[in-house]
């Protein structure tokens, strides 16, 4: 058995798996027709992803069917105030965590379920109109996408009065152009109507008040890709193919030192040695330095450590970090921990939005103290600056990227302290 | 009050943002603003005018302000000339892990060009960028719209050779 | 309501407002930069970071709304770490050049950073450096001392209503800019002074002219439009070094026009006058005060009262206007005005023209129609007002004038027409109200007229119907007025006038007219002389207050030249001009603006009184005072007066206790034009003291006031082409001017600002004009 998602990968030795019919094949949009003919309650709905433990698959890990929970009146009167006003679900497909590069995959190998999920979420939400985020650099994903959009249109699957049940469901792509930043949701929606993509302050909550001030639900590619089949199956289906609380399976892209990288769907909890394993181990014989879990974002662990960890959001929270967007970055023993750190800190000096002051004055201060100490003018006391900075940023922010900034520098100096004291003692780089 | 018109957007480019144009609430045109940038940028050759910026901004009743907002803001947006290949390397983590030096290093050694210039003819520019969400194929670069992955020195002269 | 905690004391609380509005209330010190109460919420400076219990992390004061059982510490551990880290981060790029910045002193940075900033940096980074920019006359800027609090940003967009400035690049990038070479042009542009909490943004004009802590305050009300907002002025050495807006929530609440806050600059122009001079001989000569009243009562008591005329400015105080009208008066002359930019003249009584509503009650509207307004120039402020109806009660606009406005808000009908047309629309939308009226038997109703009507004709619905200023210029106010009004009573909406100058209402309530005195009594017996008839033919002898023929005149030309023919003119004035040395016998320097004291009544109908913040230029005296002795020395009687307070006093008695009668009036339709003339003041030239303030000459405003304009059509058919030089001629006087091709304005129409010396060898005739190739 497996999900939705992972299906693509069945599908990816034929050829064109990402067409109407070879997603028909499989049993497409069977689901989202069922929904509609038997009008099943969204309510009804909404326990069944309860029930899989489905949780955003883009980093935050909420639990996705409370989030569409939100969407729906708390009682009559609020039903009745809600008649006729316009909902939006959003999908999330601006992929730039470094490290990931899942939702790229389905957008080129499976677009279809995406749609069927996002229509499945626009009926369960109450949404006549979806938005598909794509970042601007995937071309040829978006493309792909929006053939699929046309090729749904075509079979009465979009639009208007949908297979003669009443329900309507337009979507449509948005191409960023260049902003990790959109990847944080309210940025994303800034971005959708022609702003700067700028997170807004929350409270109001999208739920509330989302695209063009309307109440809107934001989640990932992949959560969305796999609510089909969880659908299809069970909630029951899906949650024990993972494990209690970290239900299903995931894609996790593996990335870095090893022999094989690739993106793998394994179920949660999957050990993560085995998962090394699956990727050919490290490369060219060498030792496992260090691995980010889930993405540059995610705190760096050691070796020993992530060995001993399993591959969901509570065995690596217990581990000292977090799953992220799944994003697995393997370090072998030649890596140059500062080299690497200051690279990302760079990443987020380069990314930040610049409206909280922590943030933009933060980051540039910790990616010009780690390009000194790279270019030997580092100090001894630099270490506790870094540190120190990235706490000064650390939850100070609007949105989470000041404390994905912060928690690399502080795990990375954290965990490879000796290496960073050589290279402000010596200029150079202890490795390599 | 400069009355600035959208007269420098081509017939072409105005129906591709008029397209555009209908993905959004008809009293929400600024939603097209990213899409009619590129699209002016892509009949440009790549690369924004302040008059395309002011063209844009008259074509959807936005304030040339509000619209170099944007234009300024998201890295795919240039406001100097680029090549007619405009290469995007990627320098992050997983790129960095299998190589990305060795690929920017070689690209600047056979393009005779440091990043963030543009060859004399024109033909090449090189672009040092954040992570493109290709982690699993590392390393690898974008030259306009396509992407080049688990790339070799060899490879990359490979594609070189088939642009020249 | 909401019980909530803050720092250990139980307060009761309104439930959602925001944590910040709860301290601010209470007088519980939150360090902020990017919050203001009148703008929306960033949340982004993050300098208000507070401990809320149970919270994962820090939450920012100004965005939080607080919820029943919230626990708030402001001064915690955890609150002060995230403050204190908050202002390390701003310092570290800040140049700290604190010596050399004009906000030194009355820097928010530099206060907040006493409370919470270190003595000593950890950053030895290389600071960033932003490239400054020329934003225009009003506004100096030092970019790298910039917060990033977006403060300047939202209020272009929230209240300017025009997107201006913005932020640009983004990270560490991120700048506040213009487009391209792009100045700032709003008529409230110099509120971003105000707005920026540290010296990116500083007042251009008294740049590097005075510290802070070498200035005193005092309280003044502003001398132009007639909103009359609130300001304070900022003295060094009894010079007023700068203005800022005093905040006053029913009228201007935290804002002030760039002409009330620049036209101080004119207190201390070139051509001050300082000293009395009579001209003896042919000769001027500066003598001391009592040779000069002497001198101008002599004159004066040779002329018989008929031939007697005074003319002031409605910029003059209530108390000045009244003791004008009380001595011409005493010396048996009903020949005074303050109408000089009038022309039709037809109306027998006059009212004073009020909003008769709060400027608050205008923010509540539903639907408004606007006749012959320019609120957003003439009357930034109560624009304003109007903008908030229409951007949070979705207010429908409707405007008729005679110039198309730009606006800064969406307007639902609006016509442009030229004046015979405005006459024959209002009627239109008149009939539409009410067709049985026999008097608009032959006015035939158009679609556009019908589809106004009908949006003025809403139950329950705030409808208010506003006469603009611009009506005072054309030949057709009477008619105008009385439609309005009209239009008004029939859609039982409140019938407003906004008037023009500061003390518009004022002159009026004062008694400055030929045919009523004080309160709009009529006046027994003859009635006066108007200004224009006093300006087109000379009496024998003139007392100006405040008046400038050539530019205060819309009668421009003919004004001087029949004050030249005058045998004897008394010009009470703040400058001496060349034209004035032409046409005066007697010039007695008076006080102005700052300098005096006395009151405004704005179309709030709010009595303003201000005292004198400083001490009059030379030996120039208060005007009251001048007009007093004058008419002792004329032996006119009740002049006893010995502060500027027992004149008001005299004044608001006679006021409370008399009431208007008011004529109906009719309306005529008119007939048209070959060329119609408009004119209006300049918007930075409407008066001495704003046309003398250089910074407001230089916007963007001031010189889209030039030149003489007509639309791209009206053009074509007299084959003439923008920047061409074009003269205008009248029997009674000309100019040549560029030609402006002007989109704004109706067919046939051909419009010309006063106030200004290109213009002012003008003379208004509402017969013909021509326009030829110069």
């Amino acid at each position: 058995m497996a999900n939705q998602v992972c299906f693509k990968f069945k599908q990816h030795n034929q050829a064109e798996s990402w067409t109407l019919a070879a997603y028909q094949a499989l049993g497409g949009y069977k689901v989202i027709k069922k929904i509609l003919n038997e009008k099943i309650a969204p309510e009804t709905l909404i326990a069944e992803l309860k029930t899989s433990a489905l949780r955003g698959r883009g980093g935050a890990g909420f639990s996705t069917g409370l989030k569409w929970s939100f969407m729906l009146p708390r009682d009559e009167a609020a039903r009745e105030r809600m008649k006729g006003v316009q909902k939006y679900i959003v999908c999330n497909s601006d992929e730039g965590e470094p490290g990931t590069c899942k939702d790229r995959d389905i957008l080129r190998y499976n677009p279809h379920a995406l749609i069927e999920g996002m229509m499945i979420a626009g009926y369960t939400i109450g949404a006549s109109k979806g938005y598909n985020y794509i970042r601007g650099e995937f071309w040829q994903p978006y493309q792909r996408f929006e053939t699929a959009i046309a090729e749904a249109y075509k079979a009465g699957l979009l639009g208007e009065n949908i297979l003669n049940t009443g329900f309507d469901f337009d979507l449509y792509t948005h191409l960023g152009a260049g902003a990790y930043i959109c990847g944080e949701e309210t940025a994303l929606l800034e971005s959708i109507e022609g702003k700067k993509g700028q997170p807004r302050f929350k409270p109001p909550f999208p739920a509330s008040y989302g695209l063009y001030g309307q109440p809107t639900t934001i989640n990932n590619t992949e959560t969305l890709s796999s609510v089909p089949s969880i659908l299809a199956n069970s909630g029951e289906w899906f949650l024990n193919l993972g494990k209690p609380n970290n239900g299903g399976e995931k894609l996790f892209s593996v990335s870095g030192h090893v022999e094989r990288p690739a993106n793998y769907e394994i179920p949660m909890g999957t050990p993560f040695a085995d998962l090394l394993n699956m990727a050919g181990g490290v490369w060219q014989g060498r030792k496992l330095k260090a691995v980010i879990p889930g993405g540059s974002s995610t705190p760096v662990l050691k070796a020993e450590i992530a060995m001993k960890m399993n591959m969901d959001y509570d065995s690596i929270a217990a581990a000292g970090s977090m799953l992220g967007a799944g994003s697995v970055i393997i370090m072998d023993d030649s890596t140059d921990m500062v080299k690497t750190l200051a690279r990302l800190a760079h990443f987020y000096y380069d990314e930040s939005c610049g409206q909280c002051t922590p943030c933009r004055e933060g980051t540039g201060w910790l990616t010009r103290i780690l390009h000194r100490i790279l270019h030997g003018e580092g100090r001894p006391e630099d270490l506790e600056l870094l540190d120190n900075v990235s706490n000064q940023i650390m939850g100070n922010t609007i949105c989470a990227l000041g404390d994905a900034a912060a928690m690399p520098v502080i795990s990375f100096i954290k965990n490879f302290r000796e290496e960073f004291q050589y290279y402000i003692e010596h200029g150079r780089s202890m490795v390599g | 009050m400069t009355h600035k018109t959208s007269s420098l957007i081509s017939d072409e480019s105005k129906a591709d943002i008029d397209r555009w144009l209908q993905k959004y609430p008809a009293d929400k045109k600024q939603s097209a603003v990213m899409a009619a940038l590129r699209i002016v940028q892509d009949q440009n050759g790549g690369w924004l005018t302040p008059a395309l910026i002011e063209a844009v901004a008259a074509y959807l009743d936005m304030e040339p302000i509000a619209v170099y907002e944007v234009a300024s803001f998201y890295s795919m947006y240039e406001h100097k000339p680029v090549g007619k290949h405009h290469i995007k390397v990627c320098t992050n983590i997983s790129c960095l892990l299998r190589g990305s030096d060795a690929v920017m290093a070689h690209l600047e050694k056979q393009l005779g060009i440091k990043k963030g210039q543009v060859t004399e003819d024109g033909l090449f520019s090189i672009k040092e960028v954040e992570c493109l969400g290709a982690c699993v194929n590392a390393p690898m670069m974008q030259i306009g719209r396509d992407y080049h992955e688990d790339l070799s020195p060899e490879k990359i002269d490979e594609i070189l050779a088939r642009l020249k | 309501m909401a019980r909530i905690e803050i720092d250990g004391k139980t307060y009761e609380v309104e439930a959602g407002k925001t944590l910040i509005e709860i301290t601010d209330a209470h007088g519980i010190e939150i360090p902020r930069f990017c919050y203001h109460k009148k703008l929306s919420v960033a949340a982004s400076c993050r300098m208000c970071l507070v401990d809320v219990a149970n919270a994962p992390k820090p939450l920012p004061a100004c965005a939080t709304p607080v919820w029943d059982g919230m626990k708030i510490q402001t001064r915690s551990p955890r609150a002060i770490n995230a403050q204190k880290a908050v202002m390390e981060f701003l310092l570290i790029n800040h140049p700290l050049d604190c010596p050399i910045c004009d906000q030194g002193g009355e820097c928010e940075l530099q206060d907040v950073a006493v409370a919470y900033g270190k003595d000593r940096t950890r950053f030895i980074e290389e600071k960033r450096i932003v490239i400054d920019k020329n934003i225009g006359a009003l506004i100096s800027t030092a970019f790298t001392r910039c917060i990033h609090c977006t403060r300047c940003v939202r209020f272009g967009e929230e209240i300017a209503g025009v997107k201006e400035l913005g932020a640009t690049q983004r990270g560490d990038h991120m700048r506040i800019d213009t487009y391209m070479t792009d100045t700032v042009n709003s008529e409230l542009s110099g509120n971003v002074i105000d707005l920026c909490p540290v010296g990116a943004l500083t007042a251009k004009p008294s740049r590097f002219a005075a510290r802070p802590w070498e200035l005193h305050t005092a309280h003044g009300i502003a001398p132009h439009d007639a909103f009359g907002s609130h300001l304070e002025f900022h003295i060094r050495r009894n010079q007023v070094m700068r203005v800022v807006p005093r905040e006053n929530v029913a009228l201007n609440e935290v804002w002030l026009s760039d002409r009330d806050r620049f036209s101080y600059q004119g207190l201390y122009a070139q051509d001050r006058l300082t000293a009395p001079m009579i001209k003896k001989d042919g000769q001027w000569q500066t003598v001391d005060w009592e040779s000069a009243l002497l001198f101008a009562a002599e004159g004066l008591k040779k002329i018989p009262a008929k031939q007697l005329g005074g003319l002031a400015s409605a910029t003059a105080t209530v108390e000045e206007l009244y003791l004008l009208q009380k001595l011409l008066r005493g010396l048996g002359s009903n020949n005074i005005d303050h109408r000089l930019q009038q022309v039709d003249f037809s109306e027998k009584t006059t009212k004073a023209p009020f909003l008769n509503q709060r400027p608050a009650d205008l923010a509540q509207a539903d639907v408004v129609l606007l006749v012959c307004a320019n609120l957003r120039k003439q009357q930034p402020l109560l624009n304003h007002r109007l903008r908030q109806a229409v951007l949070h009660n979705h207010a429908e606009v409707i405007r008729i004038n005679v110039y198309d406005y730009p606006q800064n808000f969406p307007v639902s009908h609006n016509l442009t027409v030229a004046p015979h047309q405005l006459v024959a629309t209002l009627a239109g939308i008149a009939k539409a109200l009410d067709e049985a009226q026999p008097a608009f038997k032959n006015i035939e109703i158009s679609e556009q007229q019908r589809a106004i009507a009908a949006c003025l004709q809403k139950n329950n619905k705030k409808i208010k119907v506003l006469l603009g200023e611009a009506a005072d210029n054309l030949p057709q106010l009477a008619s105008i007025r009385t439609l309005t009004a009209l239009i008004a009573k029939l859609t039982f909406a409140t019938f407003s006038e906004t008037g023009r100058y500061a003390n518009s209402a004022g002159a009026i309530l004062a008694g400055a007219l030929p045919q009523q005195t004080l309160a709009g009594q009529a006046i027994s017996g003859e009635t006066g002389l108007n200004a224009q008839q006093m300006l087109s033919q000379s009496l024998q002898a003139y007392v100006l207050l405040g008046f400038e023929p050539e530019l205060d005149s819309i009668m421009g030309a003919t004004a001087l030249q029949t004050l030249q023919n005058a045998p004897f003119v008394v010009a009470i004035n703040g400058f001496c001009t060349e034209a004035m040395q032409g046409y005066a016998n007697v010039l007695l320097p008076m006080a102005l603006f700052a300098e005096t004291s006395g009151t405004y009544v704005n179309n709030s109908g709010d009595w303003q009184r201000f005292t004198a913040a400083v001490a009059p230029v030379g030996s120039a005296r208060p005007a009251w005072k001048i007009l007093r002795v004058l008419a002792n020395l004329l032996d006119v009687h009740d002049f006893a007066y010995t502060a500027s307070d027992e004149i008001l006093n005299e004044v608001k008695m006679l006021c409370e206790t008399s009431a208007q009668t008011v004529e109906d009036s009719t309306w005529v339709l008119s007939a048209p034009q070959a060329l119609c003339y408009l004119t209006e003041p300049a918007i930075y030239a409407g008066d001495a003291l704003v046309r003398r303030a250089t910074a407001l000459q230089a916007t963007a405003d001031a010189q889209a006031c030039h030149g003489a304009h007509v639309n791209q059509r009206t053009a074509d058919k007299l084959r003439l082409s923008a920047g061409q030089q074009v003269k205008l001629s009248q029997n009674g006087g000309s100019a040549i001017l560029p030609l402006v091709i002007d989109a704004a304005l109706a067919d046939d129409c051909v419009l010309v600002y006063t106030g200004l010396a290109e213009s002012a060898g003008l003379a208004h005739d509402v017969g013909t004009i021509d326009l030829t190739a110069a």
